[in-house]
């Protein structure tokens, strides 16, 4: 481990942003009000494709206390929902409307909207709008024929390859080809605090709100001041507390659009609250992919080519994410490993389910699942050992930077560090790897179902190219640091005062960070795919030393000494080392650089600054993941007794961040790999739409997981060495519980689908006990 | 996830109640006690009750004793109140034993006995102790007190033969022997969901022997049923391994499985072996 300087850097302080939280004055969407304001209700589609013969909302609007009832034909202005990226040629005619214009292709895609004088009224009127589709043909799998998602519009969208070498002449000449067939199912991020969405006009500013935004304020208000045709001045987004992101919240979906128009019609605020129903059939679902994948090996099990071929279950419409999590997949898949060739062939296919997008670690979670599946079949085919086929074929640490041709969010991958083997054997050695394997045995010889599996993986992070932030100390010594970043619940808040602490020399808890408002700074990353610590905290480290730079020179003039020769502790200038010598407070020079005070002397007003961080390229964390489980052989129930999660991040600014980070994003991938999937009857009818169906798990579920944070591989992309944190814990989940059931049932490649319901574990249990 | 609109009424005794749900009963009038199940139906608005009967305020619904070997529990009576020792001998255990199964902390200090009885779920662990112990349901009208004797109870999946204008006032249960011994077994997706198949079992040993024997399965069929083939099994067998086998294997082979999306009618038969297994084996830990 490097020397760590001595600082709040690296500690894990408590955070900045719970009292609001813990005393019960939290802010959520469901938390804002305007005066006078109307409720907003969404009629949803009830057939999973059909043309829309007759809207009938005659009887909704008569209701007393009904004010609007809107169709598409009510908003012709509001085109449909574009892309967070830009213009994609090819995929602008599949955009979804608004509300459905002539066809329906989910059901919960939204159809009308109410707006009345309070959310029980607008229910009732919901119900009264009658809705008449004749039904059409559904597509409910990805492989299955495509269709037409309109008259000349393939249901295949797009097909994505990327990809190197010449996999066809590899796999010819190859001593031996290993085969796999796998799918993960529809599973998504699902928040406690479902979505929220409070449009609101100011007619006396002329300011068009959006309230309860998360995740990329700036980039949305972007999208909806284009949509809308306002200036950037004249629309603005403020985030709230969020009950949870995870990809799925903060997106534009077809209701933010709606509160805005109806704001702005109605020339007041339109308040929406998702229910969790609509939660379950209308917020982005993710992760459902096929893969037929092949590897080509030679005796030792080296990795000579991956060909990948998938299926990509985009649901019913492209989102704001547009094609990007089956890119991810194909420019992530071969992971951590060398591999001389590789090509992926990827059908993006629009179904009748419900829209699909990001989730936490999107293209990962899959990939992951999919490619370590096929090293523990590569293992089991040449008959080594699981540990050894990886350890062989991991990239080495004196062959970083490793860029391959391949490209992720438009950015070419490059891993810019690591040392991936020593961290896997660092695993081993906390889960007793050769000790467990007699153990198991043992156990399996006493008649129980037990084994062990292993994932490793590349995380990808901070995806550039820039961000700026705001330091400004006020006269009293307080400190400000405005920032386009969002919270999540991460601990942003925290996590940014400690990096500007330390380069100013404050304490961290005398900072107050601002965060998800357009109003107060003009550029923003927002909190998404682990950028927020990378990008944003080298900006605010950057202005930081900026106002640093400028406290200093200002003391040394005062001071009569060198700048060189002062130091900041505790928010005061003093000669370094002399804690009892001449000092002046940062809130007295902040006092003295008033734009009116005496001393200033041409100074440029104020102690503050702005800092930007520019990069190149992404940073790559990286991870493995090892689990014991055991089968309820009569049941097919998976228990996990045992998880090691080992993750390099770099540098930790706060480790119990990072440790919560891990362990919440491993109890999602545990629903991933055991419990969560959205599932539909063949008519396309939902049949997750509940929490009695939707099965998270909960903490009766969720094991004790041993977290192991390492720091052997500082990114040298950026000065304070830092990789992302948000997506390690719920990387490999299902492919590591994959490979110990199987190790459990002695069957290897017996797991082919996630999640591992006991139902279908029960019948390969069945099928193995008769064969 | 607003229920649509409906009048709220509350009684102060069983006689108004009765009268009140005489007169809102073809409105889909409706009793609430918990609203453990009713409430998230309204949500949902599969349930559209325009009068809801709350019989929160009657305090003689609060009974929960024993008298005359038969034990009383009001239809005020929350989940929560099973807790060990709360009723004695082995009828007091098997409550117990079972209670911890339903839902979740919150769901049992509200959700009531009688409610799980007249809401009739296939997978309700209630409905299925009150079918092995041979439950009498007291039901209450304007037309007067009738008993239900619970073979006459159920008659399909949430369906029973009480009438839309009867109150269940009162569940009576004979109590065990002192020496019966009991087990429960289920078995769900997660900790508190309902379960996919349940059996509770009650038998004596004597000399060795197996005694009356009672095996209900919950969850497996439309509602619980006592299945005498697993019983016959059992009665003067010797209690151990291969006596639970072949009871377990005829629960097996009896029941007509329900099947939904996820679960088909092999798997449910898998799980109402492994738990009436399971219950016996813990009638003799
Ligand atoms: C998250 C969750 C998990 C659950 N898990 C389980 C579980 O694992 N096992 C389980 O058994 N239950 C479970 N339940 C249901 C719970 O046990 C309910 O409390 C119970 O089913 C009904 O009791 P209640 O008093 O709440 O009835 P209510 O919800 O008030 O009423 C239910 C129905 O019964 C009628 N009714 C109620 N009382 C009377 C009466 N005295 N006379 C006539 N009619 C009456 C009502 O009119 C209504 O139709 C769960 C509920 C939730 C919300």
């Amino acid at each position: 481990m490097n020397a760590k300087p001595k600082g709040v850097i690296g500690q894990s302080v408590q955070r900045i942003e719970d009292r609001p939280l813990i005393i019960g004055k939290g802010m959520f969407a469901g938390d804002i009000s305007f005066a006078h304001q109307l409720h907003m209700r969404i009629v949803r589609s009830s057939s999973a494709h059909g043309v829309i013969k007759r809207i009938d909302t005659q009887a909704a609007r008569a209701l007393p206390g009904v004010h609007a009832v809107w169709t598409a034909a009510d908003i012709p202005e509001m085109g449909p929902i574009d892309f967070r990226e830009g213009k994609i040629e090819k995929l602008e005619p599949y955009r979804q409307p608004v509300l459905a214009i002539d066809r329906v292709r989910y059901v919960g895609e939204p159809v009308a909207a109410i707006f009345a004088s309070d959310a029980y009224t607008a229910e009732d009127a919901a119900d009264l709008v009658e809705v008449e589709i004749e039904d059409l043909p559904v597509i409910m799998d990805a492989r299955a024929a495509t269709g037409e998602f309109a008259p000349g519009l393939s249901s295949e969208a797009a097909v994505i390859t990327q990809g190197f070498g010449d996999t066809a002449s590899v796999f010819a000449t190859a001593h031996a080809v290993v085969e796999i067939d796998v799918t993960v199912g529809r599973h998504s991020g699902v928040p406690l605090e479902t979505r929220g969405a409070i449009g609101r006009y100011d007619a006396a500013r002329d300011v068009l709100e959006l309230h309860g935004a998360a995740k990329v304020p700036h980039k949305n208000k972007e999208t909806l001041a284009r949509l809308f045709g306002r200036p950037a001045a004249a629309l603005h987004l403020f985030e709230t507390h969020v009950g949870g992101g995870f990809g799925v919240r903060g997106e534009i979906y077809p209701e933010d659009i709606l509160v805005l128009a109806a704001a702005l019609r109605f020339g007041g605020a339109v308040k929406w609250i998702e229910d969790r129903r609509e939660h379950l059939m209308a917020a982005n679902q993710s992760r459902e992919q096929h893969h037929k994948t092949r590897a080509a090996v030679d005796e030792k099990g080296t990795l000579l080519a991956i060909e990948n071929e998938f299926w990509h279950d985009q649901g019913a419409y492209p989102r704001t994410h547009a094609m990007r999590v089956a890119e991810t997949t194909c420019g992530i898949l071969p992971g951590p490993y060398r591999v001389g060739a590789y090509k992926a062939l990827g059908h993006y296919r629009l179904t009748n389910k419900t829209p699909a997008a990001t989730y936490r670690a999107p293209g990962r979670y899959e990939t992951n699942f999919v490619r370590e599946r096929l090293l523990d079949a590569i293992a089991a085919k040449l008959n080594i050992s699981r540990v050894d086929v990886r350890k062989q074929n991991l990239i080495r640490s004196d062959e970083m930077p490793y860029a391959r041709p391949l490209c992720v969010l438009e950015d070419d991958v490059s891993y810019d560090s690591g040392d991936y083997a020593g961290l896997l054997d660092k695993s081993l050695k906390a889960i007793r790897w050769d000790e467990l394997q007699s153990e198991l045995a043992e156990r399996r010889k006493r008649g129980e179902l037990v084994g062990v599996g292993l994932a490793t993986f590349v995380e990808k992070s901070g995806l550039g190219p820039t961000d700026g932030a705001h330091v400004c100390v006020d006269t009293t010594g307080a400190i400000e640091v405005i920032t386009g970043g969002a919270s999540v619940g991460q601990g942003f808040e925290t996590v940014m005062a400690q990096v500007c602490a330390e380069a100013l020399g404050v304490d961290y808890r005398n900072i107050r960070v601002v965060h998800g408002r357009t109003d107060r700074i003009d550029f923003g990353i927002g909190a998404h795919a682990s950028r927020a610590t990378v990008m944003t905290a080298n900006a605010v480290h950057a202005a930081a030393l900026i106002v640093r730079e400028k406290a200093l020179s200002f003391a040394a003039e005062l001071l009569q000494s060198e700048a060189a020769t002062l130091d900041i502790i505790d928010g005061r200038v003093i000669r370094r080392g002399e804690s009892e010598g001449p000092s002046i407070t940062l809130g007295e020079i902040a006092n003295h650089l008033r734009p009116a005070a005496k001393l200033r002397r041409g100074r440029e007003p104020g102690l503050s600054a702005d800092g930007w961080f520019d990069t190149d390229h992404q940073v790559y964390p990286y991870g493995n993941q090892i689990a014991v489980v055991s089968i309820d052989r009569e049941t097919g129930a998976v228990n996990v007794e045992q998880y090691v999660i080992a993750y390099d991040i770099g540098r930790a600014i706060n480790p119990v961040l990072v440790r919560g980070q891990i362990l919440g994003g491993f109890a999602q991938g545990l629903g991933g790999a055991l419990y969560e999937e959205f599932l539909y009857d063949e008519r396309g009818e939902p049949l997750s739409v509940t929490f009695a169906d939707y099965l998270m798990p909960t903490a009766n579920e969720v094991p004790k997981v041993d977290v192991i944070i390492s720091e052997d591989a500082p990114s040298p992309r950026n000065p304070l060495g830092i990789k992302g944190a948000g997506e390690s814990g719920i990387a490999a989940v299902g492919a590591a519980i994959a490979s110990a059931v199987d190790d459990a049932l002695g069957s290897p490649g017996a797991i082919t689908r996630l999640p591992i319901t006991p139902q279908r574990l029960k019948r390969i249990l069945n099928r193995l006990a008769s064969a | 996830m607003k229920p649509a609109p409906f009048t709220y009424h509350r009684p102060l005794n069983i006689d108004e109640a009765a009268r009140i749900l005489a007169d809102v009963a073809e409105h889909d009038g409706r009793i609430i006690a918990g609203g453990q199940s009713l409430a998230p139906m309204m949500a949902f608005r599969v349930a559209r009750p325009q009068h809801l009967v709350d019989i929160d305020e009657i305090v003689a619904l609060d009974v929960l004793c024993i008298e005359d070997a038969t034990l009383r529990i009001g239809a005020r009576v929350r989940h929560s109140r099973f807790v060990p020792g709360a009723i004695a001998g082995p009828t007091g255990e098997i409550f117990a034993k079972v209670m911890p199964n339903i839902a979740n902390y919150s769901v049992r200090s509200r959700g009531t006995f009688c409610g799980s009885l007249a809401h009739a779920d296939p997978a309700s662990e209630w409905c299925a102790l009150a079918t092995l112990l041979d439950a009498e349901i007291i039901a209450r009208s304007v037309r007067g007190e009738r008993r239900i004797p619970v073979s006459a109870y159920f008659d399909g999946a949430m369906s029973t033969t009480l009438a839309p204008d009867e109150i269940i006032i009162e569940a009576r249960i004979p109590v065990l022997r002192e020496e019966t011994r009991t087990g429960f077994y289920e078995f769900s997706r997660r900790k508190g969901d309902f379960a996919i198949a349940m059996a509770i079992v009650a038998f004596g040993v004597e000399n060795g022997r197996i005694t009356s024997p009672r095996v209900s399965v919950g969850g497996a069929e439309a509602y619980p049923r006592r299945i005498r083939e697993a019983e016959r099994a059992l009665d003067g067998a010797a209690p151990g391994a291969d006596a639970f086998a072949a009871a377990a294997e005829a629960a097996a082979a009896a029941v007509d499985p329900m099947e939904d999306a996820v679960t088909d009618a092999a798997y449910r038969r898998d799980i109402v072996r492994a738990a009436t297994r399971r219950a016996l084996e813990q009638a003799m830990q």
